[in-house]
């Protein structure tokens, strides 16, 4: 019988057995942020432990730090600076490489650590930080967890971890005009349920994976955690080898060609079986826009909201119910109906070049600009996306629609630093969470593709943009 | 950590699926560097009118006299998922929870809960709904007994126990209230001798140090 590329991924990092279920997983590579990395190396000073491995360990400042220009160590949050400065004085006791508020290479941990190659394909990965999944788009074995286990891993160079089953989730089709790898992924959440990937180590796979480029896969594995997945992965192919030749931390010389070589080996074999299978064709997909308080909640960006007495059962139906309430929203009425207070391009999800690219072509293919009364935000996920954007005008494009043009960091995916958009506002956001109070008190989040939130900033009211 | 092996308690029920980690501490909540600090922004989003003044919600359970030192939470499925802050398990736990029952809850929350001493307790849906039944009819079976020896909740008036499946390395750590560090620091030969043959294997993974 064959191997699944989880399997590999397990067997290649396994240090050995602790009892059925559990191993001692070797960890290639950690990487911290400052709101909950300071915890695990605060933690670690405290009992006297070292960084087992320092030059494995890498941290960066994305969660709390001000992505308003002209920044500092200063946060509208009034203890905002505490994390900073924790933060900062923890990496340079543990001797650990920070990237700083000031450094070039700053920016959000998810993007940053495929930017510079220290996510690889076949490499293990972890982050205090759920949204580690996203390296799964590399083909690296990536997971979140908490600061403690953080802690464990930068001691040991190792994690106890329970094995996930396996599944494989089959994409066939061609993306349709205004579809993207974020739709696919909100759709495959709305079709399995919030918690459809529990237990999990979730392989995507087929055609329509194979044809995505590299930034894309990164933003569907991103959201493989709102499944409650234990990770999501896709196979390396050529385009991601391309994609990590002749970054900073990536091997060089023989050591890529070993590397490379090895690569290839990472994918399923043809008669590897897995524990569950599923399958979509997704040829008429159409983009996803959120309803209500969780990513399951999203609907065809042109179908009515679902009513509560069509939920599958009577739990599913207080929770729509009470979405519908939170989020201001009539059931059979459609999302175009609502007018926008605010939008957001940003994120681990959607804030890469290609991203960008995506969301200022429309702003140039249709001249619109930003509707009166949105406030838009455009945040760069890393200093190498905004000075690359930059290079390309992107930003003098976004502005002079009246978009804000950000410093890297998460910004408002949550409410980080302090910042608000308004109490109870409403929000088109390229993010991945729409939990109740996610961006701020009583704000109302639609999550969507880039194209569908600068479509909707610019219309006023929820839309997607079908016509590229 | 803090080991689990019986505890006695009034119990909450919060039957809601999804319960994410920003419901349970939003991010503006985590106000300092510390694991400590954290109680007063426990279901700040449900549990206070308008969370800034701190005005209680009269409505939500947990300010509700009859629940007051509720240790043990009631829950709906997929508990704890969304964000890995373990800043959840720490402001449950700070208080006065020591073990949350639902249908399932998210790894990473679970995982949390074990290196803390926070027992979550995985029930079929059916069974979780009967012993919603049976706590809310009288308040006198608000307290129950959970016992991780046995593996069992006993309802109080006592009636049949209710086993339930624990993962068995888990229920060692959390009796014995151990380290998971100072546990794997006594296999550290063995990941030396798996470094030695894996940089042979995968040499590039072995970045030079300082």
């Amino acid at each position: 019988m064959g191997t699944t590329l989880f399997d590999k991924l397990w067997q290649e990092h396994e240090v050995t057995t602790l009892s059925e279920r559990q191993s001692l997983l070797y960890v290639d590579r950690i990487f911290l942020h400052e709101r909950t990395g300071s915890v695990a190396l605060n933690g670690l000073l405290e009992k006297q432990r070292s960084v087992r491995r320092r030059e494995h360990a890498f941290c960066t400042m994305d969660h709390i730090v001000d992505t308003l220009p002209g920044r500092s160590d200063d946060t509208l949050m009034p203890s905002g600076r505490d994390f900073i400065v924790a933060t900062r004085h923890a990496a340079h006791e543990t001797g650990i490489q920070l990237f700083d508020i000031a450094d070039a290479e700053q920016g959000i941990v998810h993007v940053i650590s495929p930017e510079l190659g220290i996510a690889l394909p076949g490499l293990s990965l972890i982050c205090p930080d759920s949204h580690t999944c996203t390296l799964g788009g590399l083909g690296a074995l990536a997971w979140g967890v908490g600061s403690t286990e953080a802690e464990h891993a930068l001691a040991t160079s190792t994690l106890r971890v329970t094995r996930p089953q396996t599944m494989r989730v089959n994409f066939k089709g061609e993306l349709g005009a205004g579809v993207s790898a974020k739709d696919l992924i909100l759709f495959t959440i709305r079709e399995l349920s919030a918690s459809g990937g529990a237990g999990y180590a979730i392989e995507f796979a087929g055609p329509a994976i194979d044809a995505l480029p590299v930034e894309a896969r990164l933003t569907l594995c991103n959201m493989a955690t709102e499944l409650s997945a234990f990770t999501g992965l896709i196979a390396p192919d050529q385009k991601v080898l391309d994609y990590c030749a002749g970054r900073r931390y990536a091997p060089r010389g023989q050591l890529w060609d070993q590397a490379a070589q090895h690569w290839e080996s990472l994918r399923s074999d043809k008669s590897a079986t897995f524990d569950r299978e599923h399958a979509f064709d997704i040829g008429s997909l159409k983009p996803q826009l959120s309803w209500g308080t969780s990513p399951q909640h999203c609907v065809d960006w042109d179908a009515a909201i679902p009513d509560a007495s069509d939920a599958p059962d009577a739990s599913a139906s207080a929770a729509w119910q009470r979405a519908q309430h939170y989020m201001g929203v009539r059931a059979g009425s459609q999302l175009s109906d609502y007018n926008l207070d605010a939008a957001f391009i940003g994120s681990c999800t959607n804030s890469r070049l290609s991203d960008l690219q995506l969301a200022a072509a429309y702003l140039v293919r249709t001249g619109h600009k930003v509707a009166k009364g949105v406030k838009a935000l455009c945040v760069p996920g890393s200093g190498q996306v905004k000075r690359a954007a930059e290079a390309e005008g992107l930003d003098d494009i976004f502005r002079s629609a009246g978009f804000e043009w950000r410093e890297p960091g998460c910004s408002m995916c949550f409410f980080a630093g302090g910042e608000s958009l308004g109490r109870g506002v409403r929000v088109a956001s390229t993010t991945n969470r729409n939990f109740e109070g996610r961006q701020g008190l009583d704000v109302r989040t639609h999550i969507a593709s880039p194209l569908t939130v600068v479509a909707s900033a610019c219309a006023g009211h929820l839309v997607a943009d079908t016509t590229a | 950590m803090t080991p689990f092996t019986q505890h006695r308690g009034v119990t909450l029920p919060l039957l809601r699926d999804n319960i994410d980690t920003d419901a349970i501490i939003p991010s503006r909540e985590m106000r300092t560097v510390l694991r400590s600090g954290l109680a007063a922004g426990l279901f700040a989003p449900w549990r206070y009118l308008d969370p800034d003044a701190r005005t209680l919600d009269p409505d939500f359970a947990l300010n509700q006299p009859e629940y007051r030192g509720a240790s043990i939470l009631l829950a709906g499925d997929n508990f704890g998922c969304g964000s890995s802050r373990e800043h959840a398990v720490w402001a449950l736990m700070e208080s006065g929870f020591r073990a949350v029952i639902a249908p399932s809850f998210a790894t990473i929350f679970r995982n949390n809960a074990l290196r803390n001493g926070l027992l979550t307790v995985a029930l079929e849906r059916h069974d979780l709904n009967d012993l919603v039944e049976w706590v809310s009819v009288d308040p006198a079976r608000r307290t129950i007994q959970l016992d991780l020896v046995t593996c069992a909740i006993e309802t109080d008036p006592a009636r049949e126990k209710r086993v339930f499946s624990v993962d068995p390395t888990a229920r060692d750590m959390l009796l014995r209230g151990l380290d998971e560090i100072g546990l794997t620091e006594q296999t550290m030969d063995l990941v030396a001798r798996f470094e030695e043959q894996d940089q042979a294997r995968r040499p590039w993974v072995y970045l030079a140090g300082d």
